[in-house]
């Protein structure tokens, strides 16, 4: 049952990333639909930390900065490869969730976001006040991926919308598959009973704190290769990247979603991220809206948009 | 020497405005056990009400109890409209509503005013006061007895009054609470209007020294928050103490070490406080029912 489940999320969200295109008006809508993969990554790694394992995180955006700032410091300082500027964040960041995550996963509820949020604040930081090296508030340029050259000499010509379109739609499937295999594999299991019960997992031999840091750890990659795709398709970084509302509209997004579900994250990410691609004509109000979403999906759809229309749908089928 | 007074001096002026959001903080989570994170808006919404009532032509008393009433009152509509309704809900969901709310708060404080900031003069002027060779002004020393005058007034409401001691008997035990006859509802809005009051009643003292905009609720939020944590999450007197000293922690950082990390302390200090001693300094060790 739940194979088949994850073969047919896998299934419609590979359609969906396939076919859209053929709605698109103009060339500025696969911007918006790389905006919207990039997003949907890093909330599936928070729905495996806050979905499967049941902790949360107020500070993940300090893993995206992580992520976002080493593609465009590595290239220059380093003499890295882009590509390689990914994976040496997504290692940085993994190592820094392993650390920090040793002594903080032993907190609960409230203490454990402020504790995170408290973490995310300092990485947007030292962003921001190191200007010597990050240029500060203002930000960064960041180098090319340089892929995008060799398909054209390949003979492939993309728009720069079209190739970040692709590049994130395929990482975000890829995602989206590790995500749906852990959830049925020994861990993923362990992960859900201390969820919901830290005491009667642990009687059954789960190693509850190793479990809670390998989630906090995944979801940290997540949300730092998803800041590495941000920075490379920009070509462009600001430490708001890391900053304090971007952690929140991570969070808001998994849980707007349907935290328990990969396509749902999907989901929550599209309509954050259209929101003000939609409110610009009212920019003035964006943040009215925002809040008021939150506010009342939170009060009157507790268990996310996706689920919560699920269930409808299927009361009415039966 | 000199310099320490006068680092100090401003230390216990910013962290008196801590204190009386981490006291908001404080009574809010006695009462429902809920973390608003929405806290810092009731000290923009004292300050901005205020600058705009004062500039329509009302006298500045009457200005700043017309924003305590106002924002007391958002207060109780946030516990009606937003809590309540929630009642129940997992750690994750409130702690969206509450952040979803103050981003709706600051939404509509900027349609309604406006995105500039904003000052009005200080209550007995503007000529420092020296002591001992450094100087304070006497908005400070408003902000600072303001503070301890909440504390005192708050103290007398817990112990010596009836209402006082209902609220003290919901944050024990809702259960009981409503078994002995305590209405806990009208607890639950009593505490919001009042740790709204309190936060705006900061705005109003402090906006002549640090000026108010529709945004500076946010850190004030994270730093009060992490003052009550400091004092140990829940006791008012901890609330008063970890106020001041995150405020000293941050004036001296911010004059013999960085101006820029100024800002760090309240997240070191938070993670610190959580690794070291998760009760606080006042706070009560909790078990865990299984």
């Amino acid at each position: 049952m739940a194979g088949r489940n994850k073969w047919i999320s896998l299934g419609v969200l590979a359609l969906l990333i396939a076919l859209l295109p053929l709605f698109f008006p103009s060339g500025y809508y696969y911007r918006v639909g790389a905006l919207i993969f990039v997003n949907a990554l890093s909330v599936v790694g928070l729905v495996i930390l806050i979905g499967y394992a049941g902790q949360i995180s107020l500070g993940h955006a300090g893993f995206a900065g992580i992520g976002a700032y080493a593609c465009a410091l590595a290239p220059e300082h380093l003499g890295l490869h882009p590509a390689l500027a990914v994976l040496l964040g997504a290692v940085v960041s993994g190592v820094m969730a392993a650390l920090i995550g040793k002594p903080i996963l032993r907190l609960k509820g409230y203490y454990l976001a402020v504790a995170t949020l408290g973490f995310g604040i300092l990485v947007s930081m030292v962003l921001t006040n190191e200007r010597a090296l990050t240029g500060g508030p203002d930000g960064m340029n960041v180098a090319d991926l340089g892929l995008r050259d060799l398909l054209r000499d390949m003979g492939w010509r993309l728009s720069g919308g079209e190739f970040w379109y692709m590049i994130c739609g395929v990482v975000l499937l890829i995602g989206a598959w590790l995500a749906l295999n852990l959830f049925d594999s020994p861990s993923g299991r362990a992960m859900r009973a201390l969820h919901g019960s830290e005491v009667a997992a642990a009687t059954v031999g789960v190693d509850v704190p190793r479990q809670k840091l390998r989630a906090f750890v995944i979801s940290a990659v997540y949300a730092s290769v998803a800041g590495s795709l941000l920075a490379l398709q920009n070509g462009y970084i600001t430490p708001d990247v890391a900053g304090f509302m971007h952690s929140v509209e991570m969070v808001t997004m998994a849980v707007l979603g349907g935290v328990g579900s990969v396509l749902g994250a999907t989901f929550g990410a599209a309509i954050l991220t259209l929101l003000p691609q939609v409110l610009t004509v009212f920019a003035e109000y964006e943040q009215l809206v925002l809040g008021l979403v939150m506010v009342l999906v939170m009060i009157f759809l507790p268990q996310g948009l996706l689920p919560s229309i699920a269930r409808r749908l299927r009361g009415r089928g039966e | 020497m000199d310099a320490l007074l006068q680092f100090l001096f401003s230390g216990l002026t910013v962290g008196a405005v801590y204190a009386l959001v981490a006291l908001g903080f404080t009574i809010i989570y006695n009462a429902s056990d809920v973390v608003n994170f929405a806290q810092g808006e009731f000290v923009m919404l004292g300050g901005m009400i205020t600058v705009f009532a004062f500039e329509a032509g009302l006298p500045l008393p009457l200005a700043a109890l017309l924003a305590i009433l106002v924002t007391s009152a958002i207060g109780v509509a946030l516990n009606k409209l937003a809590i309540e309704p929630a009642r129940g809900a997992p750690v994750v969901s409130l702690i969206i509503i509450t952040i979803g709310a103050s981003i709706v708060i600051r939404g509509a404080t900027q349609l309604v005013f406006d995105k500039q900031l904003h000052r009005f003069p200080s209550f007995s002027g503007d000529d420092p006061i020296h002591v001992l060779g450094a100087t304070i002004l006497p908005q400070s020393l408003w902000v600072i007895g303001g503070a301890l005058a909440v504390f005192v007034g708050l103290w007398i409401f817990f112990t010596r009054t009836l209402t006082g001691k209902a609220v003290l008997a919901t944050a024990n035990n809702r259960v009981a609470a409503q078994l002995v006859g305590i209405n806990t509802g009208w607890v639950m809005t009593l505490s919001f209007g009042l740790s709204a009051a309190i936060g705006a009643f900061a705005g109003v003292l402090v906006t002549p020294i640090t000026l108010v905009g529709y945004d500076v609720g946010v850190a004030l939020a994270l730093k009060g928050f992490a003052a009550a944590m400091l004092g140990g999450m829940g006791n008012p007197k901890g609330a008063l103490l970890g106020g001041l000293l995150l405020g000293c922690f941050e004036a001296l950082t911010a004059g013999y070490l960085s101006s820029q990390y100024k800002e760090a302390v309240a997240f070191i200090v938070i993670l610190g406080v959580l690794f070291v001693m998760p009760q606080g300094l006042f706070g009560s060790k909790s078990t865990e029912r299984v």
